[in-house]
């Protein structure tokens, strides 16, 4: 089999800076039309030193050399496991750069951006409906910021019983952000054991579970790509003792129409709009994670939300709420998207997307178990989640994901959930056909093969990139951070 | 992997060197070789005190932290002033260039709880 | 069923459940009790082709106003300026817009070495050591610089001027709602900016910041070098909050003036208005603060064979390895929006970042001066301005917006809703995408209006 990884010109670029050549520039702007205003001296800077000097072709060339140097959904296939990398649909970046959207000032008074507030009550209720939430907030920028938020509206409720709970019970499946934002709510993290077969079981959440316990937070599916089978009761037992439940909504993708978060007994959660609803991931960022909860929870979201009143719609402030995480509504150019996207679809589209990302996570399993160690062997759903335990040649996860990229492929997400020592976490996403998927699955197993054989090549990998391996200890030890010249 | 006979070891994977009432503290081999390679120490400032059984600072490799626990109570008379700048040392030396602090003991019976070599080396072998 | 998103023919599905070991797609989903089904079909409209959806798009859109259906002076802590096309242009290069996070630095090199000029250029503009590979937006970058001063210095009370951005302010309050951190508010005095008089007897050897706005809220230039000098003396870190960047390129850098940590709001670089986001915040702070410093860092290094390369650095700050324990939660950056920022200043570079820094103060200085002359009419602040300030009108500053806008004018933002006692006022910006002319027509209709 040819690999789809091959050499190819490819141009060096230097910064931006050492391009720089004194009186360059990439711009025009219109004379001054009024008289030039000067600064008291005493406020005025000198020249800001460093910034380059460049024409516009200088610019363009630099950009696009550098574009060539990343991989993208767009260049090929990216099953980074818990990122959900789906194709995105171009359509989507037409509607939210229309005018009437992206030059949208966020002081537009209410009755000038009726459309745009329309566009987010809609979105608003979609999502509830997909998730089966029955309040909303779109304010928070990313999933971590959507987690703080919910884990904040947790704390808020309590706070408004009278009630003095400290804990938050964290499954060791658990993405580093949950601890991470239950710590930012002043709460004591309490870490459980997932059960031998990577499902958390009603009967550990009991053990654990008492008076001081504010929340469990789950992701479900869990980051072994598995179902919280017993949820309903997980929910039961935590609500017994007053607590709440929050989940992580990472992986909503496959349970779309399939089944809902809110009819489980799950009191908070954040959606990913990057990862469920198709919108770019830019490079890392930006994201979206807006935040559904159940109606006791209601008056505690951040504001505003949008309401309908009469035919028209208007921002409106939660009586008990947090307050806001930023400043304006969230980032309503993702709104767009994936609001757009959710239109496209429909009920029937939404629920084939959750399918065959579940068929396509399966079937590269069912072809790669066999040649890659698989340690918890329950259903897959959208992920499934191999080990490099039967990998020859002192080889390690690392090595693999190395190789793939001389393959051209972008590897998985590797060494993570950290309950799988050598973690090789795979998502296909419902937007890759078969062959695609065929011919990954043979490139996994020519690496299986090389690695007994020829163990070097993945060692030495990768060799077809621009740069080989980067020294990342250098890179910690002394940093350089910045450019000095 | 070393044990040196001649010190003393906790679970927290540091090494205790005992002299008079003056302990020197540093990381095990075993510890600084799953660490990976040291990129940051941060160490107390001379003339602290430390709690035994709490932390008086961290190391950093490029993919893990880990803090440094204290093996006795006491003050802090003197640092490894070289270690900030050249944290590779714990990988190349951790038993001797890669020291990290000297501690007056408060209470010698808090050495009681210290593992000899042979013990330690049963106790990495068991969590291995 | 097939759709141009989703590949699969019947074929595909019934071949690849046999590989699987299954006859039926119901299967798949065992794992999932009965119980917690959904057992009928989502009520989410029908789906529409692409021609039906671009027009529902524009239908929502249309209804909207921009600066191209009204003449605007709407700014606090957003603002219409020039966006040169090669940035979107380059922006939609999908290599970019399609990545992740640069986990695979081999494969990432295009965004690692954009992300590292963008961090080169921040510490540039605002005169610090190091910056970030930035932060949601303007608001949770203060908040989590508040956070930042609190770790650095151990202390838990910080002190916030009035004259911030009022979403800056509350976005704190939320950020330390449950952190044991007391915020103290600092007034303003008749410039506008944040009164000495008040923050004095408040700094003490407790006190972890000062924060204050540059410009504010009101669009005044606060004495940066004197407010750091205070909080230095009691020891305190000094947050500088820039919610309008391009004022860097004629202000004295917060940097020089003496701040520990500056933060910002990025949007005005290249980045459209986009009803309040996504935009960008920036981080930038002292060599010693590094290694508290929250987001991720991009660092330079080499490659096995010696040639120059980019990779996410010191990240053992971060939630993923340091979990509850981590500098903050924060996760993504603003990765593409930093890009736009990128791209925009390497297009104006040293001398356009100038020259549209002055074209917003002689513009703004041009209006402030016209509307300052109109009977009735008072500038309530007396401080240096950048490119907004406060107007103060007799009656009630909505009516008289409401007026203006029925003349397709957005005047400005009305302070009442940010500030008791302030129905007279709102604020008015004036960038370099406001003509003389539309200026004119503005004070003219404002003159009328009163």
């Amino acid at each position: 089999m040819e690999s789809l990884g091959t050499n190819g010109l490819v141009l060096n670029e230097k910064l931006l800076f050492e391009h720089s050549d004194p009186g360059r520039k990439g711009y025009s702007l219109p004379p001054l039309d009024v008289e030039e205003a000067v600064l008291p001296e005493a406020l005025m800077r000198e020249e800001i030193a460093g910034l380059p000097e460049l024409s516009e072709v200088d610019v363009v060339r630099h950009f696009t050399r550098l574009s060539t140097w990343n991989y993208g959904v767009d260049s090929g296939f990216y099953p980074l496991g818990s990122c959900t990398m789906k194709y995105n649909p171009k359509v989507n970046e037409v509607a939210a750069r229309l005018p009437g959207f992206a030059a949208v000032h966020p002081h537009t008074p209410e009755n000038l951006c009726q459309g745009a507030l329309e566009l987010m009550y809609h979105l608003q209720a979609a999502l509830g409906e997909v998730s089966g939430f029955p309040a909303m907030s779109l304010q928070p920028s990313a999933g971590a910021q959507g987690e703080f938020t919910g884990m904040l509206v947790i704390r808020a409720y309590h706070d408004s019983l009278g009630a003095k709970r400290t804990k938050v019970l964290i499954p060791d499946t658990a993405h580093g952000t949950n601890p991470a934002s239950a710590a930012l709510c002043g709460y004591d993290v309490v870490p459980i054991p997932s059960g031998p077969d990577g499902v958390l079981t009603a009967e550990a959440v009991a053990q654990h579970m008492n008076e001081d316990v504010a929340a469990l937070m789950v992701t479900n599916p869990n980051t072994l790509g598995l179902f919280e089978s017993q949820i309903a009761d997980i929910c039961r037992v935590v609500h017994d003792k007053g607590g709440l439940v929050y989940c992580d909504g990472a992986n909503l993708n496959a349970l779309l129409g399939i089944a809902r978060p809110g009819d489980m007994g799950i009191d908070v959660m954040h959606f990913n709009l990057h990862k469920t609803f198709a919108t770019p991931h830019g490079g890392g960022g930006p994201g979206s994670g807006p935040v559904g909860v159940c109606e006791k929870l209601a008056p505690f979201l951040p504001g505003p939300v949008v309401k309908k009143e009469k035919g028209a719609y208007r921002l409106e402030t939660p009586s008990g709420t947090i307050g806001r995480v930023k400043a304006f509504f969230g980032h309503f150019g993702v709104m767009v998207k994936a609001y757009a996207y959710i239109r496209t679809m429909g009920p029937e589209g939404l629920k084939r997307a959750a399918q065959m990302a579940v068929l396509n996570a399966n079937y590269i399993r069912a072809r790669l178990e066999g040649t890659y160690h698989l340690p918890y062997k329950g259903r897959s759903l959208h992920e499934v989640v191999f080990s490099d335990r039967d990998l020859g040649g002192d080889c390690h996860t690392l090595d693999l994901a190395k190789r793939l990229i001389d393959y051209g492929y972008h590897p998985p997400t590797i060494y993570f959930p950290l309950v799988v020592k050598g973690a090789i976490m795979i998502e296909p996403t419902e937007t890759e056909c078969v062959e695609v998927l065929d011919e990954f699955c043979e490139a996994m197993k020519a690496i299986a093969r090389e690695a007994e054989d020829d163990p070097d090549r993945l060692h030495q990998a990768p060799t077809r990139t621009r740069v080989r391996r980067l020294d990342e200890t250098a890179a910690a030890r002394k940093p350089r951070l910045k450019w000095e010249g | 992997m070393e044990f040196p006979e001649e010190l003393k070891y906790t679970e927290e994977h540091e090494w205790v060197l005992v002299e008079d009432t003056i302990v020197t503290v540093g990381i095990t081999d075993f510890a600084q070789d799953s660490l990976g390679d040291v990129v940051f120490v941060e160490l107390p400032e001379v003339g602290a005190e430390v709690v035994a059984g709490k932390s008086f600072g961290v190391v950093e490799s490029v993919k893990a932290v880990s803090d440094i626990y204290a093996p006795v109570s006491g003050e802090v008379v003197e640092i490894n002033e070289e270690l900030p700048e050249t944290p590779e040392v714990i990988n190349t030396s951790p038993y001797e260039d890669g020291w990290m602090i000297k501690i007056r003991i408060a209470d010698t019976s808090d050495l009681d709880d210290l593992m000899d070599a042979d013990a330690y080396q049963a106790f990495v072998e068991e969590e291995a | 069923m097939s759709t141009q998103y989703i590949p699969h023919t019947e074929d595909d599905i019934r071949q690849m459940l046999e590989t699987v070991g299954l006859s039926s797609l119901e299967q798949l989903f065992e794992s999932i009790p009965e119980a917690v089904r959904l057992k009928r079909p989502l009520d989410v409209p029908s789906p529409l082709a692409e021609t039906a959806l671009l027009r529902e798009m524009k239908r929502l859109a249309d209804t909207n106003a921009t600066a191209e259906s009204h003449v605007s002076f709407l700014g606090g802590g957003a603002y219409n300026h020039f966006i040169p096309s090669v940035v979107d242009h380059l922006i939609s290069r999908s290599e970019f817009y399609t990545a992740y996070t640069p986990y695979q630095p081999e494969i990432s090199q295009g965004t690692l070495q954009a992300i590292f000029e963008f961090q080169t250029m921040i510490c540039q503009l605002t005169g610090m050591d190091v910056a970030n590979a930035s932060m949601y937006d303007g608001a949770s970058a203060c908040a989590e610089a508040v956070l930042m001063a609190v770790r650095a210095t151990r202390r838990r009370r910080v002190l916030v001027s009035q004259a911030l951005h009022p979403d800056y302010r509350e976005t704190i309050r939320t950020y330390c709602r449950y952190l044991n951190v007391e915020l103290v508010d600092v007034p303003f005095d008749a410039t506008g900016g944040t009164s000495l008089e008040h923050l004095r007897p408040l700094l003490g050897k407790d006190v972890a910041a000062v924060i204050a706005g540059y410009p504010n809220f009101f669009g005044v230039i606060e004495d940066l070098a004197v407010l750091g000098e205070e909080a230095h003396a009691a020891g305190a870190r000094l947050i500088a909050a820039i919610q309008e960047p391009l004022s860097l390129g004629l202000l004295k850098s917060p940097g020089e003036l003496g701040a520990d940590i500056v933060i910002g709001e990025g949007q005005s670089f290249g980045i459209p208005l986009s009803f309040g986001g996504p935009y960008l915040g920036f981080f930038a702070c002292r060599q010693q603060d590094v290694r508290s410093m929250p987001g991720r860092l991009v660092g330079e290094t080499v490659d096995l064979e010696g040639r120059r390369g980019y990779v996410l650095t010191l990240s053992t700050r971060e939630q993923h390895i340091r979990r509850e324990k981590a500098t903050s939660n924060i996760c993504s950056n603003q990765g593409l929006c930093a890009l736009m920022a990128t791209v925009y200043l390497a297009l104006l570079g040293k001398s356009g970042v100038r020259e549209v820094a002055v074209q917003n103060f002689s513009k703004a200085r041009y209006a402030r001066e016209k509307i300052a002359a109109l009977p009735g009419v008072s500038l309530p602040f007396s401080g240096q301005v950048f490119n907004e300030f406060v107007v103060s009108v007799p009656g009630k500053a909505h009516s008289v917006l409401e007026k203006l806008e029925q003349q397709g004018i957005l005047g400005g933002v009305a302070l009442a809703p940010f500030y008791d006692g302030m129905t007279d006022r709102f604020l008015v910006c004036v960038t370099e995408q406001n003509t003389r002319d539309e200026i004119d027509a503005f004070v003219n209709a404002l003159a009328g209006g009163l």
